[in-house]
């Protein structure tokens, strides 16, 4: 199937303007491809040959047909003004001819491929100049082109794809034209491209390859669209971007802004958000998180998950990535997304600092070459620096109480073994308890050990032994050396360790995800995956979670963990805050605080569909902000799966109504054959009854009639199964009486059939709306008279297994095709392959299966084989059947 | 010709009106036509003896219009209508009404009808002593039913029943009037007591009770005794 989003012709403002300089001018529509194959000249010419039968005078000017069968088909019922063949180095190249077109003057040509570069010795070296002049000669033209051949995106094309064409279209020309985007999914034009649907010039085949990947299709039909867009207007910009791109990676612009604790992120959050707009691009909010988030204070702590809620309200997605520094961070974070601007902060920082450490900017500017960097500076009060790797605290007694039993140790083994080792060789043992206190422990372990070491090796075997002088200056070398081995060991070691940890929490979070991606995956429907979403964030933060969405009467409460069955005034208008403004409300929010509750938006790029409610039973802020950036990840990821949930069950509704349209085609087809077949016999008949009377005619008026009753109750019956309003009477029946009546009232029917009745009188009654077990049965019984075969007997049975009773009509006949035993009652359904034409609409069986399924029964279909036929079996279970002793009787 | 028997069809179909006209003037009865309920009102002055009445009327519903004729007239009421449910049968047959056929109707079983229901306005209040339907003859006085000549012992209820039923041979009567007549002072009395009984009367009385032709079920109304005078 192709899809063709067809943008409507509605002009720029300032294309209004444009027009009066047009006036006389051709008009320009262009057939806009995200790549080879999607079927743009397909479309042109359909739309031609709409416009040739709407009477306009249209001719092919040139059309590139590849040889495609499907193509050239089209091609036929134009006119086409012949080519004109041009020498080129001992070659002939066919061109288009312009001035026969220019002769010819049709009201509209077709003109493919325009970003076509014309043989040498043209008029034009490019095909899009031949077509201005065609333009300004009057006349219409439809072209086509594709997304990579526009000389501004020309660069963007091909740097993702790889491939750089040569011939290219300025940007203007478009400017004007009305387009039309021809656009089929990715997975789909790979599929044409596999099939060998799609041409490609051999010697571009290697690259093409590449080419047509599906995130580089995905790319290039965002970029189509949203270039079509950009030609028509804002709002139109919105839709494409809302509806045709979520989802896809943008190839247009992206912005990330990295979000510190220092006072002023605030500020620089508002800065991104504006960029963003102004570019018209989506944006991402980041958190690195460094080792040196575990120093932050409650103050830091509090700025930063303000920080971050501020871009989540504004718009932002909020990402938080653990590195090791800032820079990593951002570096990493911006190659992920793609970015294309990156915007940080600028603090205060001292000079010196710089000079030891570089510029942060500087850094990541070089580090980042193809990405644009913002930096603004932070107006807020610079914060106090704290570094890591350095000491903070003396750490535990017992880490220097190990320390001093290594270097005993190492005092006794370089002791017992001096007299084999010369001085140097016993100093080089004090390294290992240097170093295994600097790496297990602290810095100030290892700088302990340092000191203890130099001072064990003074005292022991330095000469003078036995005190602490120092007669050579060369072993004051040994000394600052254990020292400086000291420092530089608990350094690395520090840097370990937190990268450790780093790691560790990364992983953690990660596997958080994980996990909850991985159980809301598990669930069947909207409802299971609501209550997953809120049995998971209140496992992973520990708190009490309640998911609520829009429905008429106001938020209604959809899932809650643990089971919340009530919420007050202030909770629902926070839910409506979070609702409609897609912000935050609730406790710890700006909005409605002294709600218990704080409510956060689920919302996708397109929509926010529900709010999710947070609280703590000890009542202290629902969420800690460290939390923060773990909690949006959870949002974000809900609210994906929910929006996926959601257009699926969308999906699944749209192929209902479809269904239904096409069983309401079907209806309209068969009904209107099968009224008009009885009505031509009876109106027929009739005339000639003017001739006078004869048996045949008056019994065929009386069939024909007799038929149509049944066929229009039959009707008025299915339309009160599908409308659901069936008013049931229901009483006591007695099989007996009902079988009897259905078998009276369908004899002219089953006119040679011998009928047996198998009901023993002695069946319990059966609780049923008697005229419409009547219609059951007058349908099954007719069912059973066309297929049975001619002179065989049509039974009816009554059997009484255990828990229920099961009423049988059974014909000798074909049965049923293998496999339609449930299909059979489907409306309009009538068995296939039967050589017999079998008249009626194939209502009968539906209406059987509504009315018995309306009154509690059920039926199925089986084919039998001795004798064979079909059996359609009534199941009325055990709560329909009404149970009469003798002894029930009053007297 | 004033022997003959007066009938008025009471539809807003003149089609219908025109066809049952002829049906009714060729088996010899008299025949006034009205299109409305007034005009059928009307007309209850000629003193008809069968109406003949579409419960869709133009200005009122027939259903209402059934007690109306029954209080001026001495006409018997057999209710056409298009109308299926049930509901609106068996109110016309409490209100009054003698008998209903469903459009589309077959124009014998109409005349059939129309005869029964002169049989029993004739005979006044259920004067009838003995009633025949094939080889059952019933007689109401002495309390005697017999098959091909043989008595068959029914218990008082089932008696109650077919004596009920024979009242008014060929006419519906509704499950509430048999109730009403058979256990008059119960309640809390169901149809299933019926079905029950006539079941077992069934099973006495006919050639082959799983295709009952002495009583025969009306769908959701209730009982009709095909006997003969």
């Amino acid at each position: 199937m192709r899809d063709v989003n067809a943008v409507p012709d509605r002009p720029q403002p300032e294309a209004f303007l444009r027009a009066a300089a047009q006036e006389g001018r051709g008009k320009l529509k262009v057939f806009l491809g995200a790549a080879p194959g999607v079927g743009k000249t397909y479309e042109m010419l359909n739309e031609g040959m709409a416009r040739r039968k709407a009477g306009v005078d249209v001719v092919i000017g040139i059309v590139e047909t590849h040889g495609r069968a499907e193509t050239e088909a089209l091609t036929r019922g134009y006119e086409v003004v012949p080519r004109r063949d041009v020498d080129y180095q001992g070659r002939t190249l066919s061109e288009m001819d312009v001035d026969a077109i220019l002769a010819r003057r049709p009201q509209l040509v077709l003109v493919d491929e325009l970003a076509h570069t014309n043989a040498p010795g043209c008029r034009h070296p490019k095909r899009y100049q031949d077509v201005q002049e065609l333009l300004d000669a009057g006349i219409d033209v439809y072209s086509t082109v594709n997304i990579q051949h526009l000389e501004s995106l020309n660069d963007v094309v091909a740097s993702f794809t790889r491939v750089r064409v040569r011939e290219t279209v300025p940007d203007r020309v478009l400017e004007d034209a009305e387009i039309e985007v021809v656009d089929i999914p990715p997975d789909e034009l790979i599929e044409r491209l596999k099939d060998g649907k799609v041409y490609i010039p051999d010697e571009a085949s290697r690259a093409l390859n590449h080419f047509f990947s599906k995130s580089n299709l995905s790319a290039l039909r965002e970029l189509a669209l949203r270039r079509a867009a950009q030609a028509i207007d804002v709002q139109m910009l919105d839709y494409v971007r809302q509806h045709a791109l979520a989802g896809t990676w943008a190839g247009g612009e992206r912005v990330i802004v990295a979000v510190s604790e220092q006072p002023g992120a605030d500020g620089l959050v508002r800065a991104a958000k504006r960029m963003a707009d102004a570019l018209r691009a989506p944006w991402t909010a980041l958190h690195v998180e460094t080792p040196r988030d575990k120093l932050f204070d409650d103050e830091d702590r509090k700025r930063l998950a303000a920080a971050l809620n501020l871009a989540s309200q504004l718009g932002a997605a909020v990402v938080s990535v653990p590195a090791e520094s800032v820079l990593d961070g951002i570096i990493s974070a911006a190659a992920d997304a793609r970015a294309t601007q990156i915007v940080v902060g600028k603090s205060s920082r001292s000079r010196l600092f710089e000079l030891r450490h570089g510029s942060v900017v500087d850094r990541l500017v070089r580090a980042t070459p193809a990405v644009a960097v913002h930096v603004l500076p932070l107006n807020g009060a610079a914060p106090t620096r704290r570094s890591i790797g350095r000491p903070q605290e003396w750490g535990q007694t017992s880490h220097y109480g190990w320390t001093l039993l290594m270097v005993a140790a190492v005092t006794a083994i370089g002791t017992g073994l001096f007299h084999i080792l010369n001085l140097g060789n016993v100093a080089l043992l004090y390294l290992l308890p240097v170093m295994a206190a600097a790496s297990l422990f602290s810095l100030r372990a290892g700088l302990f050990a340092g000191i203890a070491s130099s001072l064990a090796y003074n005292f022991f075997f330095l000469p003078p032994t036995g005190t602490l002088t120092v007669s050579n200056p060369e072993n004051v070398v040994t000394i600052v050396v254990l020292l400086g081995v000291a420092i530089v060991t608990s350094q690395f070691a520090a840097r370990v360790r937190n990268q450790a940890d780093l790691a560790a929490s990364s992983a953690r979070q990660n596997a958080a995800l994980a996990g909850f991606l991985r159980q809301l995956n598990l669930t069947a429907n909207e409802e299971e995956l609501m209550q997953a979403i809120c049995a998971e964030i209140s496992r992973l933060l520990d708190v009490r979670t309640v998911l609520l969405t829009r429905s008429p009467d106001g938020p209604a409460l959809r899932a809650a963990v643990p089971p919340e069955d009530r919420l007050d005034a202030i909770e629902r208008a926070a839910v409506d805050w979070a609702l409609d403004k897609n912000q935050p409300a609730g406790r710890g929010s700006d909005t409605l605080t002294a709600s218990d509750w704080l409510f956060y938006p689920l919302s996708t790029a397109s929509r926010t569909l529900g709010a999710l409610g947070i609280a703590r039973d000890d009542g202290r802020d629902p969420v800690r902000s460290d939390q923060i950036p773990l909690l949006m990840s959870l949002l974000d990821q809900a609210a994906l799966v929910l929006e996926r949930v959601q257009l699926e069950a969308e999906m699944r509704d749209v192929a209902q109504l479809k269904e239904r349209d096409r069983l309401r085609a079907a209806l309209l087809t068969s009904v209107s054959h099968d009224l008009r077949t009885p009505l031509t016999t009876v109106l027929a008949a009739s005339e000639q009854l003017s001739h006078g009377a004869t048996p045949e005619l008056i019994s065929s008026i009386q069939s024909e009639a007799g038929r149509l009753n049944r066929f229009v109750s039959n009707l008025l019956d299915m339309a009160r199964v599908e409308a659901g309003a069936i008013n049931l009477s229901i009483e006591p029946i007695d099989l007996t009486d009902a079988v009897a009546a259905a078998v009276h009232d369908t004899r002219a029917m089953l006119e040679g059939h011998a009928i047996q009745l198998e009901v023993p009188p002695d069946l319990p009654l059966v609780r049923l709306d008697p005229r419409l077990f009547h219609h059951i049965l007058i349908n099954l019984l007719d069912n059973a008279g066309r297929y049975a075969d001619a002179g065989t007997p049509i039974t009816i049975r009554a059997t009484r297994p255990a828990d229920a009773l099961i009423l049988s009509v059974i014909d000798e006949g074909p049965g049923l095709p293998a496999g339609s035993e449930q299909s059979i009652f489907d409306s309009f359904r009538r068995i296939e392959g039967s050589d017999r034409s079998k008249s009626g609409t194939g209502l009968g069986l539906a209406i059987v299966k509504g009315f018995a399924e309306a009154m509690g029964a059920g039926v199925d279909a089986a084919s039998r084989s001795d004798p064979r036929g079909a059996a359609f079996n009534l199941r009325f279970p055990e709560t329909l059947l009404v149970r009469t002793g003798e002894g029930a009787l009053p007297a | 010709m004033s022997t003959a028997v007066t009938t008025l069809i009471v539809d807003d179909e003149p089609h219908i009106r025109r066809l049952l006209n002829g049906a009714l003037t060729r088996a010899g009865y008299r025949v006034m036509e009205a299109g409305t309920a007034r005009d059928a009102l009307a007309a209850l002055d000629e003193q008809p003896e069968v109406v003949l009445l579409d419960l869709g009327l133009p200005d009122r519903d027939g259903l209402e219009l059934v007690p109306v004729i029954r209080k001026r007239s001495r006409a018997a009421i057999v209710v056409i209508s298009a109308r299926e449910t049930t509901e609106e049968k068996v109110a016309a047959l409490d209100l009054g009404a003698v008998d209903y056929v469903t459009k589309p109707f077959d124009t014998e079983e109409l005349l059939a009808r129309i005869r029964a229901a002169l049989r029993t306005s004739l005979t006044a209040d259920g004067g009838r002593a003995s009633v025949t339907a094939g080889p059952v003859h019933i007689d109401l006085v002495n309390h005697r039913i017999t098959r091909s000549g043989e008595e068959v012992r029914l218990t008082p209820k089932e008696f109650a029943v077919v004596a009920e039923l024979a009242r008014f041979p060929g006419r519906a009567i509704t499950h509430q009037q048999l109730l009403n007549a058979v256990w008059p002072n119960d309640y809390d009395r169901h149809i299933e007591y019926l079905r029950v009984v006539v079941r077992n009367i069934r099973q006495k009385l006919e050639e082959d009770p799983a295709r009952p032709t002495l009583i025969v079920n009306e769908l959701g109304v209730g009982y009709r005794l095909m006997g003969e005078v």
